[in-house]
């Protein structure tokens, strides 16, 4: 049976709840794992975890966090994503909203396009895509 | 090497659970200051016996190659008081998977059947580069004592009901 968006949204909030110790009225749609919700590297594997379980779906590594494109010359020049890097992180985050972060694609304030909203869109596509 | 606070493995199923238990006794010094008068197991060291229990099944995944360390507590709730006399029964489940990048564990604490506590931890691998200086061997988590203490050689397979090991 689907789950509607708002059903995803309170099981992705408890599951934030349960991985940064944060209350329930701090997670809003567009609080910021890192910046807002307190998330260090740890976290974003335990939040992973807990996704795939309450989900009953796969999370390969850098599928929901993109960490992968960090490290490549290819992708990041001077702290900033090339023309090459932006494309590939739109490609891998097709739920998030770059239009802020493309004026200044910083690799700093990639962490802030880790929102509450970007991980409910992420799961919507998962369980569009799996659904029949 | 004193800092084992599990005494022997009673499950233990790779990659998915172990499950250690733990003997509380008057012999151990501390209790005589928690709290005087009135010896308790310290939730802390219950805590740490769960995350050796854990770090062990997490170790063991990649055949303690890997420097394991508790990375996160995530929770610790404690119900009961645990005093000499004791056996505690300290049970590790992996959520998800075990990976490369780490893993997550879902704790369990009973005596006789009554839950004492429910503890999740997360592991990750640290790298060999930030082992302490003063270590000479590769993997400074996994040195021979601490496995030849808990007999971690013969931990595949084993379950619980099975014949006791010999002397």
């Amino acid at each position: 049976m689907a789950l509607s968006r708002d059903e995803i949204t309170e099981k992705v909030r408890e599951g934030l709840v349960d991985a940064l110790g944060v209350d329930e009225d701090e997670v809003v749609p567009d609080a910021r794992i890192g910046g807002d919700l307190g998330a260090e590297s740890i976290d974003y594997l335990d939040i992973v975890f807990r996704l795939e379980k309450a989900f009953n779906i796969k999370i390969p590594r850098g599928d929901l966090f993109p960490d992968n494109i960090l490290t490549s010359d290819e992708y990041v020049q001077d702290g900033k994503l090339t023309p090459k890097g932006l494309d590939e992180l739109k490609a891998r985050m097709p739920h998030a909203d770059l239009t802020e972060f493309e004026k200044n694609p910083t690799v700093q304030d990639i962490a802030d396009l880790f929102t509450v909203d970007m991980i409910v869109g992420y799961v919507e596509t998962k369980l569009g895509g799996d659904g029949d | 090497m004193r800092w084992i606070w599990i005494d022997k493995f009673v499950a233990f199923e790779s990659g998915r659970r172990a499950v250690a238990v733990k003997n509380v006794t008057l012999a151990e010094e501390h209790l005589h200051d928690h709290v005087p008068g009135y010896p308790v197991h310290p939730p802390t060291l219950m805590i740490e016996g769960m995350a050796q229990t854990g770090g062990v099944l997490v170790g063991e995944a990649f055949d303690f190659k890997e420097n394991v360390v508790l990375a996160k507590i995530t929770r610790a709730t404690f119900h009961r008081r645990v005093v000499p006399g004791d056996q505690i029964r300290l049970e590790a489940n992996v959520r998800g998977d075990i990976r490369p990048e780490g893993a997550s564990i879902e704790g369990r604490i009973t005596c006789n059947g009554r839950l004492v506590a429910e503890i999740e931890l997360m592991f990750a691998h640290l790298d060999p580069s930030r082992a302490p200086v003063e270590s000479s061997e590769d993997n400074f988590i996994f040195n021979e004592d601490f496995i030849r203490m808990l007999r971690m050689r013969h931990l595949d397979g084993l379950t619980e009901g099975a014949a006791p090991d010999d002397a």
